[in-house]
């Protein structure tokens, strides 16, 4: 039997398409109706928005921002797959944190390169200083009404700030975030949904779901801090205060239908945008790259 | 993601004396065509369709663990999504499987309180632990492999709901098994460390994937009945030579050896000869007695558990919702 010898990819993917097909030459009807089947690659690449504009150091930074975030909470959502409540939420939970890679890999890739560092780069091998996600997304996903209280909050902030950076001076932002409001759009409604079946569910659920948004709410406000940089890029950023009146009265008539009160409590002081991180970040980063860094310079 | 072998316990023998409805079911199986669930149908067959929709589908669910371990530690991000995806994937198939078997009159609640106390069976392939990345790899292209080499004559099984469930789930199997081929060739050509690596894990998955077709022939009793019934078309070691010759050229591309070192070509009846598998492995995993059985189940039971205040709260919400729709009404 002659094969290819191990070279590359496409000859690879060849030799995988030629042998895969089980059922040939022993019967007949295999190949016809429902038999055999194959499908090829489904290209996650092209999934990536990749603009034509090369960030400047400060909208860099600006990406890295929305990028961390989104990275970071993909992270935390991944978990729940074969642990949620019910199988479509697996699937549900699954789904988010996929977009959330999505306009991560987006983010970072823009925000690489103008350092010429790629998006594995930045997500494997920078420490917790060199971080810019914000308090909210490094928060544990606690019980299933943590995690929704998390999304509720996240996914409405995201929503206002992606309609919004849609218009961006700089293409390539404005790109990544007119596909990615579609996609928080859906995040949205799924927190909505389940806020308001934890609230008026049981009375265990409820007393959970006050007691996730309670712990969830002192992170809210780091959204809406404007830092230095925002100045800096007028026309190209968002500016996070202009985000609290929209965000706020999205949640709003949810929170109502819901009985539930804003929480009035705490209220951290953040600074994950300038790099002073939660306690969350530091375990979060090593469990994502520790087989990274256990191989410098490999390629996966 | 595979088929358990064709359960053991079951003998099914139609009742002697032929009815109208009996006859017509013989008739639809003797023409090749599908049997639809209001169409009636012998108990056994049924019962044997149930348990084998049922512990494929808590197949797929089991089978997201051994991956789902890898998916915070994905050494890319494009790694990530991929291994995200396909474990979502695999909650779907379970989706369909459970909802194929539901069209026979059992509920998902029944088949998961089933799994959960341990009364289910599910492929024993996902007993085994998933202790490095190139596991992710070899999951895709030997266990999923081989689900297709089972699967793929599955989509012409003779009862409809199945068959078309297995034919969206081969799509989607193929995307897998090639991205785990894909998965083990970057490896093989990275550094020494890396194809340690993976041959590491070829030599763990291989024997095991081979048991995924069930013990063979000769001490399957059960196959030819369900050969019979268009359910199963090919035998064990038919579907296990398949696949051998299928991974034999794919091994020689990535540069892995398969552990056997008695598999060789056979001119003369134009197959692979190969080594004795190890049934008495087989048969400890299957009963409870594999490196990662009770880890499994616990994390399902533990989800399960977890979840309940919020099933529990779905459902509520639910009748609330609907007391409310007929109180309007009523008003």
């Amino acid at each position: 039997m002659s094969t290819p010898s191990r070279t590359d990819t496409a000859t690879a993917a060849a030799a995988v398409a030629a042998t895969n097909a089980p059922d040939r030459g022993h019967d007949h009807n295999e190949n016809e109706g429902h038999g055999h089947v194959e499908v090829d690659g489904v290209l996650l690449s092209a999934e990536l928005v990749e603009g034509p504009s090369v960030a400047s150091h400060d909208v860099a930074e600006y990406a890295l921002w929305l990028g961390d975030d989104s990275l970071v909470l993909a992270q935390q959502l991944g978990w729940w797959i074969s642990r949620a409540p019910e199988l479509e939420e697996d699937i549900a939970l699954g789904n988010i944190a996929l977009d959330l890679i999505g306009h991560a890999r987006s983010l970072l890739h823009y925000a690489g390169a103008e350092s010429n560092r790629t998006e594995d780069d930045l997500a494997y091998w920078r420490t917790e200083p060199s971080w810019r996600s914000a308090h909210l997304f490094e928060q544990p996903n606690g019980d299933f009404a943590h995690t929704i209280a998390r999304q509720f909050i996240a996914a409405n902030y995201l929503f206002e700030l992606y309609s919004r950076l849609a218009d961006s001076a700089d293409a390539t932002l404005a790109a990544i975030a007119a596909k990615a409001v579609k996609e928080v759009d859906y995040h949205r409604d799924h927190a909505a949904q389940w806020v308001l079946r934890l609230a008026l569910g049981t009375e265990e659920s409820r007393a959970r779901m006050i007691c996730g948004l309670g712990d969830l709410w002192p992170f809210v406000d780091e959204l809406f801090v404007d830092e230095p940089l925002i100045d800096r890029l007028d026309g190209v950023a968002v500016r996070p205060s202009t985000l609290r009146a929209p965000a706020t009265d999205a949640m709003a008539p949810v929170l109502r239908e819901a009985e539930l009160n804003e929480p009035r409590g705490f209220i951290s002081s953040g600074g994950g945008r300038r790099g002073d991180h939660s306690e969350n970040l530091g375990p979060l980063l090593a469990e994502m790259q520790v087989l990274a860094r256990a191989h410098p310079g490999a390629s996966w | 993601m595979t088929i358990p072998p064709v359960p053991y316990d079951i003998a099914p023998r139609p009742a002697a004396g032929t009815s109208p409805e009996e006859q017509q079911f013989n008739d639809l199986i003797a023409a090749d065509s599908r049997i639809e669930p209001r169409d009636w149908m012998p108990e056994a067959y049924r019962k044997t369709l149930v348990r084998q929709i049922s512990q494929h589908a808590h197949s797929e669910i089991i089978g997201m663990q051994p991956e789902g371990n890898w998916i915070t530690r994905a050494p890319s991000l494009k790694r990530k999504a991929i291994l995200l995806a396909k474990v979502q994937d695999e909650a779907g198939h379970g989706l369909y499987l459970y909802s194929a078997a539901q069209t026979l009159g059992i509920t998902r609640d029944e088949m998961t309180d089933a799994l959960i106390a341990g009364k289910a069976r599910y492929s024993s392939i996902f007993n085994y632990p998933s202790p490095t990345w190139a596991d992710m790899g070899s999951i895709g292209w030997l266990v999923d492999g081989a689900a297709i080499c089972n699967q793929v004559p599955l989509c012409r099984a003779s009862y409809g709901p199945y068959g078309r469930a297995m034919v969206r789930i081969c799509k989607e199997e193929s995307f897998h098994q090639r991205q785990g081929f894909e998965i083990l060739l970057e490896l093989m050509n990275g550094t020494d460390e890396q194809r340690a690596m993976a041959q590491e894990s070829v030599n763990r998955w291989y024997w095991p994937a081979l048991q995924m077709f069930g013990p063979p022939d000769d001490d399957s009793p059960n196959s030819a009945q369900s050969m019979k019934w268009n359910i199963k078309r090919f035998s064990n070691d038919e579907l296990r030579q398949r696949f051998v010759g299928m991974l034999v050229p794919q091994a020689e591309v990535l540069g892995v050896t398969l552990p056997d070192p008695d598999l060789r070509w056979n001119e003369e009846k134009g197959v692979y000869d190969m080594g004795e598998i190890d049934w008495t492995e087989f048969h400890e995993v299957l009963q409870g007695r594999g490196p990662a059985n009770a880890r499994r189940l616990q994390r399902r039971r533990d989800a399960h558990e977890a979840g309940r205040w919020v099933r529990e709260a779905a459902a509520a919400y639910a009748r609330k919702q609907a007391a409310k729709l007929t109180e309007t009404a009523v008003a």
